[in-house]
């Protein structure tokens, strides 16, 4: 049969990935509690990868796993102590499986960035208790194809115990088997078969002697009887052979080892079934140089999808309903026919829903590896840290949680550095010398909020401000509040490390933290008490797919603007507006003067002939930086489904995407950002000319 | 039809058994672990039952020995999967209650050849 086994890899990559993520998670808890069960689903990982791997012929990988799966025994049983040496090496050798997985993955070679840590682990398996390893590539026995010459025909004795019915063996398929090798005569022994009275129909009380002509050699046979040698007396005796040297009874030694109840009268044994492992005929043939298709998948719970189908039979059953009042509708039906839409909406609602829940995925997904990482540090900081996570199992998009990972991790990294302190330096501020770093998630509204927290030193916002004040971030003396001072330091170019530091590098990053996290419609908070800690609170929309939106009106053309950009809105009668240097019109909010952007005039959109005087300010934030969009009309809100541009049309500026409205026309999503680059970039070249 | 119950905790083996079993003709339940496959052993009569030995919750071990107290299952032919070449693993499969072995890694000929042996 031709089966393509290149339709599992994504399945099997998947689950080795899964496999070692659980491998590392469970390594990093065995040095402070090795029970046997933790070893055993570590063990249980490397071996499923192992299996996998010689399965689809991922040979380096699974000789790879084999080694390290012989130390996982050896630990399993307990002739290994479990050491940080140990851990180490798993930990780096899970590393290093990652790394081939991913290879293979992307159609690329393997490399022999894993033969180091093979030899590595052979050494130490080979001064260690247990034997070295047994290679788990099957080999082909050709120790049979002796000199003697065929033997042609055989005798067999074969007398199975009484209980084998109940190993699921029945003795037709032995003999079936052996038909195929030649001519088979059977000659059943009645002998110990019991009374009637006494007869138990699951036991088997009968032998037999066998007689098989066919060119076929010992081992063949033996194989046939493989699963019930300890089940039965077997003797095989040759009676001619081809070459016409008869050999009287071969003896097979028995392998002492192995064998269990010997049967003392018995002349001829069967057994060293060592070398008779039924073995792949065939060696992996040249690596097939097709490149597995890497799609992105995700993995569902069956509960979601079993709650798309109920929405989508009572969608059915809503639509057959209304179809039903509309075949002869009357006036008087039009109850019936509100009831049915707005049954209608409210399961369309839930099917929207339900549907984007089938990409949120558990946080824990992006948690899970930070644990590696704070042992990692904390060992090259000299410092020490308990990471305590909560709310693994939030879930949010996908995208999302693919984004948020490097953000998440950088502040992390930027806690251990510069939040925990030194356990000299605690010690002397009376704290316990174990730093407590807490990773919290939850929902709140629409929206994700995780939490990172350290009970470290604490941010002096004294300090912050002189540094800001320095660098020329903010005027000398400016009143400031204690939060505004602290999110300084999640401004370009901004950093107060004494020391630059190889962990938490050179200043750049918080700024590219806060601006990767508003990328993501969400923003940054810090608090922080001086000694006592310091709190970050990432807030996140639970999805990118879906948009709070305000939709506004210029000239004759539907816009929409993200909800939480909007700050106010002005008549532009009560605007209090002048032009500042390169005609540029500005508004003056408080304290501080911010752009106007004429949208009619920057999409070249057909003027009505208003009054200039008509029309809204609507003052919008973007990467805080603040602009005044000039339309005519605040309209409604509500949530829009995005559409990308890029992939109908193509990017633009100021625009993020688009969207369907309710009456079937098209509106384009403004991009706050963008729109102010756009603006200034403008001033700029009318500066320049 | 020949009903086979196909038990393994990883995905990618258990697909490319079923997979390969259903492409024979064959009638195939997956299951991903022990408790998972005595749940639908009771329910269904399987000819033929197919089972990894490593698997959390319930072994592939602890299957057999639970498969063979119920009288439906004392003489079902129930295959191992396993990469242990070592004698006293296949041993301790056979004194479970296990019918035989299958090799890891073992191709789908090998798998369809071991399974129309048990059934004939």
């Amino acid at each position: 049969m031709d089966i393509d086994l290149s339709q599992f890899y994504q399945v099997f990559f998947e689950e080795s990935f899964e496999g070692l993520d659980t491998m590392e998670h469970e390594l990093l808890h065995l040095e402070e509690d090795s029970d046997r069960e933790n070893i055993n689903t570590i063990f249980r990982a490397a071996h499923s990868i192992k299996g996998g791997s010689a399965t689809f012929n991922f040979k380096e990988v699974a000789e790879f796993t084999h080694v390290m799966e012989t130390l996982l025994d050896e630990m399993r049983e307990g002739k290994r102590p479990v050491e940080k040496e140990t851990v180490d090496l798993l930990l780096r050798s899970v590393d290093c499986l990652r790394g081939m997985l991913n290879r293979i993955q992307d159609g690329e070679e393997v490399g022999d960035s894993h033969i180091d840590l093979v030899n590595y682990f052979n050494e130490l398996l080979s001064n260690g208790s247990s034997s070295g390893s047994d290679s788990p590539a099957t080999e082909v026995d050709d120790s049979s194809a002796d000199s003697e010459g065929e033997i042609t025909r055989w005798s067999i004795h074969f007398e199975p115990e009484a209980y084998i019915l109940e190993t699921g063996n029945e003795p037709v398929r032995m003999f079936r088997e052996l038909k195929g090798y030649g001519e088979l005569t059977a000659k059943a022994n009645l002998d110990k078969v019991p009374d009637f009275d006494e007869l138990k129909p699951e036991s088997c009380f009968m032998s037999w002697d066998l007689e098989l002509d066919g060119e076929v050699d010992e081992d063949a046979i033996k194989e046939t009887f493989e699963w019930v040698e300890d089940d039965c007396k077997l003797e095989i005796k040759p009676l001619s052979s081809a070459g016409g040297k008869a050999k009287a009874a071969k003896v097979v030694s028995a392998n002492a080892d192995e064998t269990t109840e010997e049967n003392e009268e018995e002349e001829v044994q069967t057994s060293n079934v060592k070398n008779m492992v039924p073995v792949a005929s065939e060696k992996p043939a040249a690596k097939a140089a097709q490149k597995p298709a890497s799609t992105a998948s995700i993995r569902v719970g069956i509960d979601k999808v079993d709650t798309l189908i109920d929405l989508v039979g009572e969608l059915v059953i809503t639509q057959s309903m209304l179809s039903e009042v509309g075949e002869n509708f009357d006036i008087s039906k039009l109850n019936l026919l509100l009831s049915g839409l707005g049954e209608l909406e409210q399961k369309t609602r839930e099917l929207q829903e339900s549907v984007m829940r089938i990409r949120m995925l558990p946080i824990g997904f992006v948690f899970n590896r930070l644990p590696r990482m704070v042992r990692d540090l904390s060992t090259q900081l000299s410092k020490k840290v308990n990471l305590e996570i909560k709310g693994e199992s939030t879930e949010l998009d996908k995208t999302v949680m693919e984004q948020i990972g490097d953000p998440l991790t950088h502040l992390v990294r930027n806690a251990l550095d510069h939040g925990i302190e030194s356990v000299d330096r605690r010690i002397e501020a009376g704290k316990s010398e174990t730093g407590t770093l807490i990773l919290n998630a939850f929902h709140q509204g629409g929206n994700i909020v995780i939490e990172i927290s350290d009970d470290g030193a604490g941010i002096n916002p004294d300090i912050i401000y002189r540094k800001a004040v320095e660098k020329g971030l903010i005027p000398d003396g400016i009143e400031m509040p204690r939060e505004q001072i602290l999110s300084l330091i999640m401004e370009p170019g901004f950093s107060t490390a004494e020391v630059v530091s190889d962990v938490s590098g050179r200043g750049v990053g918080m700024d590219v933290v806060k601006r990767n996290i508003n990328n993501l419609g969400g923003n940054v908070e810090i608090s922080s008490e001086l000694g006592k800690g310091t709190t970050f609170t990432i807030r996140l929309p639970l999805t990118l797919a879906i948009l709070d939106g305000q939709l506004i009106k210029v000239g004759d053309e539907t816009f929409v603007l993200p909800l939480v950009s909007i700050i106010e809105s002005v008549p532009l009668s009560m605007a209090e507006t002048s032009r500042i240097a390169g005609d540029m019109p500005v508004y003056k909010l408080h304290e501080d003067y911010i752009p106007i952007i004429d949208l009619q005039e920057e999409f070249e959109i057909r003027k009505n002939l208003g009054a200039s005087n008509d029309g809204l300010l609507a003052i919008v934030e973007g990467e805080n930086r603040k602009i005044a969009l000039r339309i005519d009309e605040l309209l409604g809100q509500q949530q829009v489904v995005i559409k990308s541009l890029e992939s109908h049309y193509k990017s633009i500026q100021g625009v993020s995407g688009a969207t369907i409205l309710g009456d079937g026309r098209v509106s384009l999503i403004l991009d706050i950002v963008g729109l102010s680059k756009r603006a200034s970039d403008r001033t700029h070249k009318k500066l320049v000319a | 039809m020949t009903k086979i119950l196909a038990v393994d905790d990883s995905a990618s083996m258990r697909q490319m058994v079923s997979f390969t079993l259903k492409s024979a003709g064959f009638d195939v339940t997956e299951a991903a672990d022990g408790v998972e496959a005595l749940r639908a052993a009771k329910t269904n009569a399987f000819d033929v039952v197919i089972s990894d030995v490593n698997m959390p919750n319930m072994d592939g071990l602890s299957l057999v020995r639970e498969l063979r107290t119920l009288s439906n299952y004392r003489f079902v032919p129930i295959l191992m999967l396993t990469t242990e070449s070592s004698n006293d693993k296949k041993q301790a499969g056979r004194s479970a209650g296990a019918t035989g072995w299958i090799v890891k890694p073992f191709n789908p000929d090998q798998l369809l050849s071991t399974v129309r042996k048990v059934i004939g």
